[in-house]
C-alpha cells in the first residue's frame, strides 16, 4: 500500500538566494500554481473509504434512541459508529476535555456528531447516513447570559471539574477574568467627560477556503497514520491518541496542504473520526467536509456584548475605564478561557489608562461552540473602545486622531495588569502615519474623460447590482489603533522545536530543516529556508514536511510561528554552525591563527572572519559529516492573570496596527463601497517584507468582512441560519479596497531578529475604521457590527 | 438516479413525457447546488446541454425570442439594445463563471423570487414558450410564478425560448445586496418605458412570495406622465410624482424577514430603486427626445 | 454510468460515474486531478474554475454527464494551454487535438519539475498572491482567460473578471499586482517581437 499524494518536501535551490529581510519566494509557490500540491482533500488512498459524520439537527436534545441497522444495511457502506463504539476516551478539548467525540446521550449545539458512517463513495456513505434513525426529545436552550445564569437554567455540563470551574459564579460561565487597578471611584469625581456605550459583536466564521479534510491510513502496527490539514500537530496528537485508545507513538501524524486556518483549525474536526473508522474498518479512510458541514465543522469567533465607560479631563486625558465584556463560549471550552483573558487584559487599547475596573467572561450555552479566529478576544474589544474613542472625541470637540494621540502608550508603558510595556510601542506614530497618507481622489466612478456622463457602477456602493449612480453617496473617514499580544499567554509553556541538518549533497552544502510547525499559508516554509540561509551561508534549504516525528512546534496562531518556530530554526542554526566550525577547527584550525577566534561566521558556503577573509570551504569542513541537531527554544516565561485583580506579566509582546478607512455610503440604501483601507503597522523586523504586507493586507479584509458583511446567523433556538457561502458572505475582489500599507521597523530586543508577530494585529483596527468612516458619513451611532443595510436606513 | 441525454429537442420532449419527475438541467448552476448539498434527488436529470437550438436566439419584428438555455454572458454581450433591461439584470447573475453557464430558462424553471432575470422579464413584457410533445403554449411572464419557486408549467413541459418584447424604450434594472458582487438578491426592481404606447411596466423580485409588477405603481406613472404631458415634453417628473410612484412600488410587496434582509427594509429599498430607476430611464427617455429633436 | 471527454487535451473515460457526480468530483477523484478546489461546491467561490470548450465555469456545477465529448481545461494544464496559444494563437474555444499532441501530453513527475509555468502563474509566485494557495487554481484559470481577451485590463476590469473568485487569505491586492505584472509582462515581451 501506498500513500500516492502526500506532503513534499520543498528544496529551494540557488534561485532563491536570499536570506532574512528579503522578499524571497514561496518554496511551495510552483506547486500551488500548478495544481500539484496536495492539500488534505486531494489525499488519496487505494481502496480508500469515504466518511460522513451525521449531526443534530437541533441545539440541544436527549437523544432517545438511535437504530443504524438500515444505515449498515445498505450496500458499499462498511460500517456505522456511535458513542456505543468508542473505544477509549469519548472526550477531547484544547483546554478543558468536555467535547464529545460522538454525542452520549445529549446534544448541546446544532451540527454535534452523533453518528459515522464508512462507504465505497461519498454519495453512500450520505445515503447511509440519512437511514440512520435517531429518535431526539429536544430540552429547553440558553442562548445568552440571561438565560444561561438566570434561576433554573439548565446547565450545560453539570458537575464540572476542571481548573475554572472553582472561580466561576456560574457554571454555565466558562471562566471570568477581572482586572482591577488604580481607583476608578476617585477618578470618575474628576472626570470632565463621561461617555458610556453597549456594543455588539457579530459570530464570525474563519471562512477558510479549505473545507476540514484528512485521511487516515491504518498501520500493520495497529496504529494509524493521519494525513492532516491542522494548526498544531501535537496538540491534535494529545487529544487524539486517548481517543482512540493508543499511545502517542503509534499515531503518526503528518501535515498535508492546508487551506486556511485563521483559528479555524485549532480544535479537532474530523480527525478523531476519520481514525476510528479507518482503525475499525481496517482501510485508509478520507473525509472531506462540505463547505455547509465546515461551518458546523469549527468553532467561531465569539459573538460579544460589551459594556463600556470612559472618563476624560476636558484637555482630552483618559482618566478611567470600566467594562464588561460577555463573550458567547457556545455550547464547549475550545479555547473560550484564553479568550476571555485576552479580552480582559487587552480591553483598554493601546492606551495609557490608570483607573480600570474590567470584567469579561465567556459562557456556555447552546449556541455553536466558540473559539480561536485570528485577533482571539482583542478584536471585540477594539471595536468598542474604539468607538469609546469616537465618541469622547467628539464629545470633546477634538480630533478623533489628536484624541488617540493623547492618550497613546509608548514604551513603558503599565498595562492594566500591571505589566510594564517594554519593547517599542509606537501608536501614535502610526496613527501619525496614516493620516498623513494621501486621500483617494473623490466620485471615483465618473469614468475619466466623460465629465458627468457614463458611471462605473464597479467603484459605487452596490456594485455590479447598479443600485446608484452617485444618488445618496456620502463619503466619511474614520481611523483605528489596536493592540494584540503575539504568542501564548498567562503562564503556558510556549516553546517550539525545530531540527536543523547541514551536510553535503551533490558537492553543495544543503540546510535540511524539520519542524512541525503547520504552514497554512502564512509563509513560515518560506521564513524558516531565509532563516537558515542567513544563519548557514548556504544557497540550498530543504524544508521537511510537518510531522509528529519531530518536537511541537504549537500552533500557528496567536502570530506566534515566526517568532516562536522561527526562533527555534534560529537557534537550532546556531547550534549547527557552532558544531561544523568545531570540525573545522578540528580539520584546519592549524592552518590559519583566525580558527582560534570566537567570531566565525558562515556565508556562501564558506567558513568566512568577521573581517571577510576566507577560511574554508563549508564543502570540505564537512565532509562527509552531517551536522544534525533537533532543539526546543522558548521565549521568555509569562505569567497568570491573578483570578481576582487581573495582575501579571501576561503577555510576552504586544504589536499595533494602525487604520483610515475611507468609506462611501449609500445613506438611502445603507449599502457601503470601502474605497481605501490604509494600514501602519510596526513589524518589528520584516523577515520577508512581501508577506509582511501581504499578512496585513489580508488581515485588514477580515476585518473590512466583520465591519460590512460576514455573521454566522443563528436563531433563537440555536440553529445556525446561514452555513453557505450563498448567505454568509465575505469580501469578494469587487467588496475589498485598495490596501496602501506601511511598515514600520522597530527592533524588540526579546525577539529574534528584533521581528514582531504580524498576522493579527491588522484584524483588529480594520474593523473599528471601517465602522468609524461610516458613522462619519451618516452620523449614525452604529454600535453594532456587522453593519446591515437596515441598521443604516432605520429599518 | 438515471442521466438523460437527449440529443434533440424532439428528444428531449419525448424523454420528459415519458418521465416526467425529471428535472431538467443546463447550466446546472441551481440543479447541482441542490445536488451537492443533499437537497435534492431526483430519479432523472434530463441533460439540456447537446441541444443546440436552445442556446440561440432571433430577434424578430416585435420580440426577441431567446433560447431557453442562452448564457447571460451571451445576454449581456449581444443583447444589450434589444434588452437592455435584460442585460443589465444579467450582469448582476452571480459571478462572471455563472453567467457563463446560467440562463433565463433557468432562472424560468427554478422560479425563485429572488430570481435576477424575472424583473426584468416582466419590466420588459415576455411570454414564455412552455412545450411538450402535446404542443406549444406561450405564457405570459406575469402568469407564469405561481408561487414559491412553483411555476405554470406542466409535468411534462419543458421551456423552448423567452419571447421577450425588444425595448422601445430605455430600460434599468437595479438588484440590492449585501456584497458588491456574487451576491442574492435582498430585493430588485425593474424599470421599463414604453413610449410607444406611453406606458411603463416593473417588476419586482425578491420581496413577494413570487416576481410581480406593481401594478397601481404602473397605473399611476402612466396617468401622471399623460396628464401632465410628459412623454410630449420631455421634461422632469416633478419630484412628488416620483415619490408616490416609489411609494406605489414598495406597496407592492409582500416581503418577508429572513437571514437576507428584514421585510421593512425590502419595501424601504425597492421604493429607493423605483425612485432612481424612474430618474435614470427617463433621463435617458429625455436625452433622446432631445437628440432626436437637435437632429 | 461512463463519460468520455478531453481533458488538458489529452483523451479521458471516467467509468461509474454517479449520475448525481460533478465534473469537480470526476476531475479530483477519478482523473487524478485535485488541481480545482472543492471550496463551497455551490458556485460562489470560483475555487474549481476551469474551461469547458474555453469557457470558464465552476466544475461543481456541471454535471458529469454534461461534459460528454468536450474539452475541458484545468490549472494542470495552464502552461501547456498558455504555451499552445502563443504557438498558435487563440487556443480557446472548441479545438480538437492532434494525437500526436495528445501523445507528447504527460504529468509532469513530481521532482522533474524544472518549472514550465504560464505567465500568469509565473506572475502570482513572483508578486505574492499565493498564501494558502486553495484558492489559486480557480483564480489562475479566471486571470487568464481574462488577459486572453483583454490584454490590457484596467483595475476595474480585473475585479470584475475575478469578483467570482474569493481568496481569504490575500486582500487581493497581490492577486491585482500579478494580473498586472503578467499584463505588463506580455506587453512587454510583444514589444520585444
Amino acid at each position: 500500500m501506498s500513500v500516492t499524494r502526500t506532503p513534499t518536501s520543498l528544496t529551494q535551490g540557488s534561485r532563491t538566494k536570499g536570506g532574512i529581510g528579503e522578499s524571497t519566494l514561496r518554496p511551495d509557490g510552483t506547486l500551488k500554481v500548478t495544481g500539484e500540491f496536495a492539500y488534505a482533500s486531494d489525499l488519496w488512498h487505494e481502496d480508500m473509504l469515504w466518511g460522513f459524520t451525521l449531526r443534530s439537527p437541533y441545539a440541544h436534545a436527549r437523544i432517545v434512541s438511535v437504530d443504524i441497522a438500515e444505515a449498515l444495511a445498505t450496500a458499499g457502506v462498511e460500517t456505522v459508529m456511535t458513542y456505543a463504539d468508542l473505544p477509549a476516551e469519548t472526550r477531547y478539548g484544547l483546554e478543558i476535555k468536555d467535547t464529545p467525540v460522538l454525542a452520549d446521550g445529549v446534544v448541546r449545539c446544532h451540527g454535534e456528531p452523533v453518528a459515522l458512517v464508512a462507504a465505497d463513495h461519498p454519495e453512500t456513505a450520505r445515503r447511509a447516513a440519512a437511514k440512520i434513525k435517531v429518535e431526539y426529545a429536544e430540552l429547553p436552550v440558553v442562548v445568552d447570559e440571561e438565560s444561561a445564569t438566570g434561576p433554573g437554567a439548565p446547565l450545560l455540563h453539570p458537575g464540572r471539574s476542571d481548573h475554572h470551574a472553582g472561580h466561576v459564579p456560574h457554571p454555565n460561565i466558562v471562566h471570568r477574568q477581572p482586572i482591577v487597578r488604580g481607583d476608578v471611584a476617585a477618578a470618575k469625581a474628576r472626570a470632565d467627560v463621561v461617555v458610556s456605550g453597549d456594543y455588539e459583536v457579530g459570530m464570525q466564521d474563519q471562512a477558510f477556503l479549505g473545507p476540514e479534510s484528512g485521511l487516515a491510513v491504518p498501520a500493520e502496527d495497529g496504529g494509524v497514520d493521519l494525513y492532516i490539514a491542522t494548526q498544531w500537530l501535537h496538540a491534535d496528537l494529545g487529544q487524539l491518541a486517548p481517543v482512540l485508545g493508543l499511545p502517542e507513538d503509534k499515531v503518526r501524524m503528518t501535515l498535508s496542504g492546508v487551506g486556511g486556518a485563521f483559528g479555524g483549525r485549532e480544535d479537532l474536526s474530523m480527525q478523531a473520526h476519520a481514525c476510528l473508522l479507518a482503525l475499525r474498518t481496517g482501510k485508509p479512510v478520507k473525509i472531506v467536509y462540505n463547505r455547509f458541514e465546515s461551518f458546523f465543522g469549527h468553532v467561531h469567533r465569539h459573538p460579544a456584548k460589551l459594556h463600556y465607560e470612559h472618563g476624560a479631563t476636558k484637555d482630552g486625558k483618559l482618566l478611567y475605564m470600566t467594562c464588561r465584556i460577555v463573550l458567547d463560549g457556545g455550547a464547549y471550552a475550545s479555547s473560550s478561557p484564553a479568550v476571555v483573558g485576552n479580552a480582559a487584559s487587552l480591553s483598554v487599547g493601546p492606551y495609557v489608562v490608570d483607573n480600570v475596573d474590567i470584567e469579561a467572561i465567556a459562557l456556555y450555552t447552546n449556541n455553536p461552540p466558540c473559539g480561536a479566529m485570528r485577533g482571539f478576544g482583542a478584536v471585540q474589544a477594539c471595536f468598542a473602545y474604539e468607538a469609546q474613542m469616537d465618541k469622547l472625541a467628539a464629545e470633546l470637540g477634538m480630533d478623533p486622531v489628536e484624541f488617540r494621540r493623547r492618550n497613546a502608550m509608548a514604551q513603558g508603558a503599565v498595562m492594566p495588569t500591571g505589566q510594564v510595556v517594554d519593547s517599542p510601542a509606537p501608536v501614535a506614530e502610526l496613527l501619525r502615519r496614516v493620516k498623513a497618507m494621501p486621500l483617494p481622489p473623490e466620485r471615483q466612478w465618473l469614468s475619466a474623460g466623460s465629465p458627468g456622463g457614463s458611471v462605473d457602477v464597479r467603484a459605487l456602493p452596490g456594485g455590479l447590482s447598479n443600485t446608484t449612480h452617485g444618488e445618496g453617496v456620502v463619503r466619511g473617514v474614520g481611523y483605528a489603533v489596536g493592540i494584540k499580544n503575539v504568542g501564548f499567554s498567562e503562564g503556558f509553556d510556549d516553546y517550539s522545536t525545530a531540527r536543523v541538518r547541514l551536510e553535503v549533497v551533490a558537492g553543495q552544502p544543503v540546510a535540511v530543516v524539520h519542524t512541525a510547525m503547520a504552514e497554512v499559508g502564512q509563509g513560515g516554509v518560506t521564513v524558516h529556508a531565509q532563516i537558515a540561509r542567513t544563519e548557514l551561508g548556504v544557497s540550498q534549504v530543504s524544508i521537511q514536511p510537518a510531522d509528529t516525528r519531530v518536537g511541537s512546534a504549537g500552533s500557528t496562531s496567536a502570530s506566534r510561528q515566526t517568532y516562536v518556530t522561527g526562533g527555534a530554526v534560529k537557534h537550532a542554526c546556531e547550534a549547527v554552525r557552532a558544531r561544523a566550525l568545531e570540525l573545522g577547527r578540528a580539520k584546519f584550525g592549524t592552518y590559519h591563527p583566525a580558527w582560534a577566534r570566537a567570531e566565525l561566521l558562515l556565508e556562501g558556503g564558506k567558513v568566512v572572519t568577521d573581517g571577510g577573509e576566507v577560511l574554508a570551504d563549508l564543502v570540505d569542513v564537512l565532509g562527509d559529516e552531517a551536522v544534525d541537531i533537533e532543539l526546543e527554544w522558548r521565549h521568555r516565561p509569562t505569567q497568570a492573570f491573578d483570578l481576582v485583580t487581573g495582575q501579571g506579566f501576561g503577555h510576552v509582546q504586544y504589536s499595533f496596527a494602525a487604520h483610515r478607512a475611507v468609506v462611501e455610503v449609500d445613506t438611502e440604501l445603507g449599502l457601503v463601497k470601502v474605497v481605501e483601507l490604509a494600514c501602519a503597522q510596526d513589524v518589528g523586523k520584516a523577515l520577508n517584507p512581501q508577506s509582511v504586507v501581504g499578512q496585513i493586507q489580508g488581515g485588514t479584509t477580515q476585518g473590512l468582512g466583520l465591519a460590512v458583511m460576514e455573521e454566522i446567523v443563528v436563531s433563537e433556538d440555536g440553529r445556525v441560519r446561514n452555513p453557505s457561502f450563498t448567505d454568509y458572505l465575505i469580501p469578494t475582489i469587487l467588496d475589498t479596497p485598495t490596501i496602501p500599507v506601511d511598515v514600520l521597523e522597530l527592533a524588540d530586543d526579546h525577539a529574534p531578529y528584533g521581528l514582531r508577530g504580524v498576522g493579527e494585529a491588522p484584524t483588529l483596527s480594520s474593523t473599528p475604521a471601517v465602522v468609524s468612516a461610516i458613522r462619519a458619513a451618516t452620523g449614525l451611532a452604529l454600535n453594532r457590527v456587522p453593519v446591515r443595510p437596515e441598521h443604516l436606513t432605520g429599518t | 438516479m438515471d442521466f438523460l441525454r437527449p440529443a434533440s429537442w424532439e428528444e428531449a420532449l419525448a424523454a420528459k413525457a415519458e418521465h416526467p419527475t425529471a428535472v431538467p438541467i443546463a447550466g446546472g448552476t441551481d440543479v447541482m447546488v441542490e445536488i451537492n448539498f443533499d437537497h435534492r434527488r431526483p430519479e432523472y436529470l434530463l441533460d439540456l446541454n447537446r441541444i443546440g437550438e436552445l442556446y440561440e436566439w432571433e430577434v424578430g419584428e416585435r420580440d426577441v425570442r431567446l433560447g431557453a438555455a442562452v448564457p447571460y454572458t451571451r445576454i449581456m454581450d449581444h443583447l444589450r439594445a434589444e434588452l437592455p433591461g435584460l442585460a443589465l439584470a444579467s450582469h448582476t447573475v452571480g459571478s462572471p463563471q455563472i453567467r457563463n453557464r446560467g440562463s433565463v430558462g433557468g432562472n424560468l424553471g427554478a422560479a425563485s423570487p429572488a430570481g435576477d432575470a424575472h424583473p426584468a422579464l416582466l419590466a420588459a413584457g415576455a411570454d414564455v414558450e412552455a412545450v411538450s410533445v402535446r404542443g406549444t403554449r406561450l405564457i405570459p411572464v406575469e402568469e407564469f410564478y405561481t408561487g414559491v419557486k412553483r411555476n405554470a408549467l406542466e409535468p411534462d413541459e419543458l421551456i423552448r425560448a423567452v419571447r421577450i418584447r425588444k425595448a422601445d424604450g430605455p430600460q434599468a434594472f437595479s438588484k440590492v445586496g449585501t456584497r458588491n458582487a456574487m451576491v442574492i438578491a435582498v430585493c430588485a426592481f425593474g424599470l421599463a418605458l414604453h413610449p410607444g404606447t406611453r406606458t411603463v411596466r416593473t417588476g419586482i423580485g425578491s420581496a413577494a412570495p413570487t416576481p410581480v409588477r406593481a401594478r397601481a405603481a404602473e397605473d399611476f406613472l402612466q396617468a401622471a406622465l399623460a396628464e401632465g404631458g410628459f412623454w410630449d415634453s420631455g421634461r422632469i417628473i416633478t419630484p412628488s410624482v416620483a415619490r408616490q410612484f416609489a411609494e406605489l412600488a414598495a406597496g407592492a410587496c409582500n416581503p418577508i424577514d429572513d437571514v437576507r434582509g428584514s421585510a421593512e427594509y425590502r419595501r424601504h429599498a425597492v421604493a429607493v430603486m423605483a425612485r432612481r430607476t424612474l430618474g435614470w430611464t427617463w433621463d435617458a427617455y429625455r436625452g433622446n427626445e432631445r437628440s432626436a429633436s437637435c437632429a | 454510468m461512463r463519460v468520455n471527454f478531453t481533458v488538458n487535451g489529452r483523451p479521458q473515460e471516467a467509468d461509474d460515474v454517479w449520475e448525481g457526480e460533478s465534473l469537480l468530483y470526476v476531475l479530483r477523484e477519478r482523473l487524478g486531478l485535485p488541481g480545482s478546489k472543492n471550496a463551497c461546491e455551490q458556485g460562489e467561490c470560483g475555487s474549481c474554475t476551469v474551461r469547458l470548450d474555453g469557457v470558464p465555469v465552476c466544475a461543481c456545477l456541471v454535471a458529469a454527464g454534461q461534459v460528454e465529448g468536450r474539452a475541458v481545461d484545468t490549472v494542470e494544464g495552464l502552461a501547456d494551454y498558455a504555451g499552445r496559444r502563443s504557438a498558435g494563437g487563440r487556443a480557446g474555444t472548441a479545438r480538437g487535438t492532434d494525437i500526436d499532441e495528445a501523445r507528447r501530453w504527460q504529468a509532469r513527475p513530481p521532482g522533474a519539475r524544472t518549472a514550465e509555468l504560464s505567465p500568469v502563474q509565473q506572475a502570482f509566485i513572483d508578486a505574492g498572491a499565493v498564501q494558502c494557495g486553495f484558492c489559486t487554481p480557480g483564480l489562475l484559470v479566471a486571470a487568464d482567460e481574462l488577459l486572453e481577451r483583454n490584454a490590457e485590463p484596467s483595475d476595474a476590469d480585473i475585479r470584475e473578471a475575478l469578483s467570482g473568485n474569493l481568496c481569504r487569505c490575500t486582500g487581493y491586492e497581490k492577486i491585482l499586482d500579478a494580473v498586472r505584472l503578467a499584463a505588463a509582462r506580455a506587453d512587454r515581451a510583444e514589444e520585444a517581437v
